[in-house]
């Protein structure tokens, strides 16, 4: 890759070709004069250099010997720049994480862009910058892309797909349902500040916070436990739904009990203020930047050490452990010393007021 | 059934005739509606439910209630002791 | 947060679970009015550590709960017509009518809105004066005075785009339905702080006197719902019947009296139908005449729109603590926390969405 100019992406500027155009027009996405100036003065400086071979309608990856972890996400968030974050870092370490939770380095992602007519084209280019950095941060390139344009109110602003492959390496057997009765559960860090951060700006619940989203790419994370133990049994990043959608999704894919102490999650003050007054809890809230391991215990020494030597684990805690006594079921002890049944968020986490 | 949670007055203002703050909850700050804690001052704590300040914690009142739950874990660790229950 | 934290302590909770061990030598029923403690005793799981002879019934306190079918159709015809915002408290969002929820209505094209106050509604009525907001005015005496400033400042500000549809809830006629039915087993009553804490204490003394019950004032944190158990034991155990105040650092005697006032010029007493119990007398409030222009009812027509509850459904015995959940038939069968026949599956805090979990735990079939 050549050396090229680091854009900041908060003084992000148009490009002459593109800055006759202050909103994308439905031609943008046409593939036309117009898509191809995109293309040339947006994304081939963002995302790095075209190929050698010059651009092609597909990327051509060397993936070597042994397994590829596959994956995809679609991205829409609302509003598109939060505190903390934007949709542009999201989409880009949301597939990061997702393939790393199976054990996997990322290789390359792709890229969809799905944008409504009349985008202001500061915008895009902030969002493209983002992702750029977010890619140069996670050490993944973005190989290949798309973008359509859709008539105005088609789509809300600006929807990102995503998808990537990446390497897992021998060895290695991450998934769900490997966990088993004995092991151990550990979470990465503080929970519920995603989450918080965007609601923060959300219309109708507006809040003032110093809160910001932890989305964070975790392969190098993922890479550092695996180099300390191998035989990691499960890796989950509890995005929406939180922590206790997450517990609950793995209880349920292998037919175990998780039980966890309420006491040992790590919930900063502010997210358990914005939970008490909206009557919400934290471990139903978004994360973008932790993960759950669940790892056997002579592991878990191991495992921990690494996780609180890496700056993505740095606040990672044991909060419980897997049992046979109630399959599929997760529960947590209570700071009374209680213990009640967790069950998955049904839908959208809203605000109560009873 | 009513969410409501004790947070502290950090401004007082008004707005087109309605006495309005912003409350901070440990960090989280939220525009709120004073009118019916008319007297209310910067620093005060109150209980707000849905945007309206409800009621001001009176904070005497929560020092003797906390210390009346001390003075019964002493009289509980005590009644332990002689009693010899376990 | 300061004033949270140290009600939450598990050190002081030991002490107050201690004692009323201690002072418990028989059998009592005592029931928590308000959903909000319903929260705090199942989240805390302080029902499972209290002695055994210390039952606690949940009663009828969760506004979104009670809330009729016929009301909740009423909701789901305004918030489907296309020149409507609908506006509503979260929680309501999934109470299902006789057919579908307000999330249905949503996908359905209605705009439907969550909001933190009913002041965001009326401001949502005023950068859209070509719409028509409806704000959903559900709550106990909590919430009516929120409730009531917004029309109120509607009215000051001659939003004629702003109305209101009104399901208030009273919380001593409930008590007073519960405890003057001739089959009550409730021994003593938590009564709402935060219902208190607008109204004050004055409504509960002569239900004392009238029914000899002992009626406690109490907080929502762990600790608070403790003293409130131990002062209702510790009065049965006497043979008193009193009202008493464990919340005093947020509840005086005479509540908010601003508050009260403005309740009192926006609304009037009126009979209400709770879901699940069915009509109590004099047991809420409607919008008064000079307000009446900002009634959604009228405004929309749908002022005769109304909605058998469920025959199978036996949430009323159930919040009477007449009959324990898995009693009704319907009970992990029709009636689930995904489609909820009455009040008590509705709320995931809810006497029988609560018992429906703990079944889960324990491995017991939950159908029958």
């Amino acid at each position: 890759m050549s050396e090229r100019k680091r854009v900041e992406a908060m003084a992000w500027v148009c490009p002459v070709p593109l800055r006759q155009y202050d909103r994308v027009l439905l031609g943008h996405g046409g593939g036309g004069k117009l898509s191809a100036e995109l293309v040339e003065h947006l994304f081939v400086p963002a995302f790095g250099s075209a190929p050698e071979h010059g651009l092609h309608d597909s990327a051509v990856l060397e993936p070597g010997e042994g397994r590829l972890a596959f994956s995809t996400d679609s991205y829409v968030v609302r509003p598109l720049f939060f505190a903390g974050g934007s949709i542009g870092e999201i989409a880009v370490n949301g597939t990061v994480n997702d393939i790393a939770m199976s054990g996997g380095q990322p290789i390359a992602l792709s890229c969809g862009f799905i944008i409504e007519e009349g985008l202001a084209m500061d915008t895009l280019g902030r969002v493209v910058e983002l992702m750029a950095g977010a890619a140069r941060t996670a050490g993944v390139s973005i190989a290949t892309g798309d973008t359509k344009v859709v008539n105005r109110g088609a789509a809300d602003q600006l929807f990102i797909n995503t998808a990537g492959v990446g390497r897992i390496p021998d060895g290695v057997d991450i998934r769900p349902d490997r966990a088993s009765p004995g092991d151990v559960v550990i979470v990465s860090g503080e929970i519920g500040v995603h989450g918080v951060a965007v609601m923060s700006e959300r219309e109708g619940i507006e809040f003032g916070t110093r809160v910001r989203s932890d989305s964070a790419a975790l392969n190098g994370l993922v890479g550092a436990m695996l180099d300390a133990y191998l035989d990691i049994h499960v890796l989950r990043d509890p995005t929406r739904g939180g922590v206790a959608a997450s517990l609950c999704e793995i209880a349920a894919a292998a037919g175990v009990g998780i039980k966890f102490e309420e006491s040992l999650l790590p919930v900063p003050a502010e997210v358990a203020a914005a939970c008490s007054f909206l009557g919400l809890d934290p471990m139903n809230i978004a994360n973008e930047g932790k993960l759950i391991a669940i790892v056997p215990p002579e592991g878990v020494d191991d495992v921990l050490n690494a996780m609180l030597s890496h700056e993505h684990g740095a606040g990672a805690m044991v909060i419980g452990t897997v049992n046979d006594e109630h399959p599929g079921v997760v529960t947590a002890v209570t700071r009374l010393g209680a213990t009640r049944v967790v069950d998955l968020p049904l839908g959208e986490v809203l605000p109560r007021i009873c | 059934m009513c969410l409501a949670v004790p947070g502290q007055i950090v401004d007082v203002r008004d707005e087109r005739g309605i006495r309005m703050a912003t409350i901070d909850f440990d960090g989280i700050s939220k525009d709120i509606c004073l009118a019916y804690l008319p007297d209310i001052e910067v620093g005060d704590y109150a209980i707000v439910h849905v945007g309206f300040a409800i009621s001001k914690i009176d904070e005497a009142s929560a020092l003797e209630t906390l210390q009346m739950f001390r003075d019964l874990g002493i009289l509980e660790e005590e009644l332990d002791v002689t009693g010899g229950v376990s | 947060m300061k004033y949270l934290d140290e009600f939450n302590d598990p050190v002081l909770a030991k002490s107050l679970f201690d004692e009323i061990r201690r002072i418990t030598t028989q059998k009592w029923s005592i029931m928590e009015v308000c959903g909000g403690q319903t929260h705090a005793i199942i989240r805390n799981g302080i029902d499972q550590l209290l002695p055994d002879d210390v039952e606690l019934i949940h009663g009828p306190g969760c506004p979104v709960c009670v809330t009729p079918l016929g009301v909740i159709d009423k909701a789901l015809d305004i918030a489907s017509r296309p020149d409507v915002i609908f506006c509503s408290f979260g929680d309501m969002l999934r109470v299902p009518g006789s057919s579908r929820d307000l999330f249905i209505v949503k996908s359905d094209g209605g705009d439907v809105r969550v909001v933190y106050s009913p002041l965001d509604a009326v401001n949502l009525a005023e950068q859209n004066p070509d719409k028509q907001v409806v704000f959903f005015a559900i709550g106990f005496e909590t919430t009516a005075p929120a409730n009531a400033m917004a029309v109120h400042m509607a009215k000051e500000r001659g939003l004629d785009n702003f109305s209101v549809l009104v399901s208030h809830v009273l919380v001593p006629p409930a008590i007073e339905a519960i405890v003057g039915s001739p089959d009550n087993r409730v021994d003593g009553f938590l009564a709402a702080g935060h219902v208190c804490s607008i109204m004050g204490t004055w409504q509960y003394g002569p239900l004392v006197e009238k029914y000899n019950v002992p009626i406690v004032v109490t907080g929502f944190e762990p600790l608070d719902v403790l003293e409130g158990i131990r002062r209702v034991v510790a009065q049965l155990e006497n043979g008193e019947a009193q009202l008493d105040n464990a919340y005093a650092r947020v509840v005086s005697d005479q509540g908010n009296v601003p508050a009260q006032k403005m309740v009192e010029e926006v609304f009037e007493v009126c009979d209400r139908n709770w879901r699940g119990i069915g009509q109590i007398g004099v047991s809420g409030w409607r919008l008064a005449p000079a307000y009446r222009s900002f009634d959604a009812e009228y405004r929309f027509d749908v002022v005769d729109l109304d909605a058998p509850e469920s025959e199978l459904c036996r949430a009323g015995e159930v919040l009477q603590g007449r009959i324990k959940p898995n009693e009704c038939e319907a009970f992990g069968n029709e009636c689930t926390p995904r489609t909820p026949l009455g009040a008590t599956m509705v709320s995931s805090e809810g006497a029988c969405a609560a018992y429906y979990q703990y079944r889960r735990l324990t491995g017991t079939p939950v159908g029958i």
